[in-house]
């Protein structure tokens, strides 16, 4: 029954991860990640993790890919040029993904941790749940905690200040200041739609 | 199952986000293979909290989702901002710093 789920979940991973990197249009991509997220959160609950798994639910794949939605609709359909940059990148990309892969995967599976072999210690009642991970952010990880606050903080302000839209400097170029070549680049148009 | 099924996952799927930032040009789907790679970490922290029987694994996996939200935020900052001054949304005419 395990070994089933951990199968649908692992698929499910895979094909969203596959989806995200295959699809053209960045909002399909945007949506394969979002089955990609679920079942990982189905993953997590198969390891006990419960909290973790309904803040990747209620966190990651509701309000973040929200926000991606929104800018890749935002944006529009970006076309990527078909030639390659590198020659033959289309093929050493996933050939070093491969490599990769292989790479980790040996280390994984020739480590010296006996545990990896077993299932795991034994469940007690109340692993991972929202009350266990508090009492550890709390306790003893609270300067952590602090420190993620303050950083999602300092996001919040970086974003506002980067995508915000400069009023003042719009209306500088359009007195006709002497400007670099960058002028017209600068002044968004009220319709920004291409 | 056993741990180590969810390790080589994990190594799957750090492979596959690996390979699509080394494959594609939009800085949009860019973040999103770096999303991959943060997931598959968080996958493997979690793996080896359930190993070990306590939860630092886990908050550890917590303050990795803080940082991928952190990181999400600046990022789509950074593309909307490109967009409004009509940069191209493509990595490899981005290559200077200079706007």
């Amino acid at each position: 029954m395990v070994a089933v789920a951990f199968f649908a979940g692992a698929l499910g991973a895979i094909g969203g991860a596959i989806g995200v990197v295959a699809l053209r249009n960045p909002f399909y991509s945007v949506l394969s990640l979002i089955v990609h997220l679920i079942s990982l959160a189905g993953l997590f609950l198969l390891l006990y993790a419960e909290f973790i798994a309904a803040a990747q639910i209620v966190v990651y794949a509701g309000a973040v890919m929200v926000l991606y939605l929104f800018v890749s609709a935002y944006v529009g359909d970006v076309s990527e040029p078909m030639w390659d940059p590198v020659p033959g990148q289309r093929l050493l990309a996933p050939l070093l993904a491969g490599v990769l892969f292989i790479e980790v995967s040996i280390a994984v599976i020739g480590t010296a941790l006996t545990a990896t072999g077993t299932p795991g210690v034994d469940y007690e009642a109340g692993f991972g749940s929202p009350a266990a991970i508090g009492e550890l952010f709390l306790e003893r990880f609270l300067v952590v905690f602090e420190g993620a606050s303050l950083l999602l903080l300092a996001a919040a302000i970086g974003a506002v200040v980067l995508a915000g839209r400069r009023r003042g400097r719009e209306r500088d170029g359009e007195v006709g200041a002497p400007e670099t070549h960058g002028t017209e680049m600068e002044r968004p148009t009220s319709g920004a739609v291409r | 199952m056993d741990i180590t099924w969810y390790l080589v996952l994990s190594a799957l799927l750090f492979a596959i986000g690996a390979g699509g930032v080394l494959l594609r040009r939009s800085p949009l789907v860019i973040l999103l293979c770096l999303e991959l790679m943060l997931n598959a970490g968080n996958l493997a922290l979690v793996a080896f909290a359930r190993m070990n029987g306590n939860e630092e694994g886990q908050v550890f996996a917590l303050v990795v989702m803080v940082v991928a939200a952190c990181e999400v935020v600046i990022g789509l900052g950074l593309i909307v901002a490109m967009y409004r001054r009509r940069l191209p949304l493509n990595v490899d005419d981005l290559r200077e710093l200079r706007g």
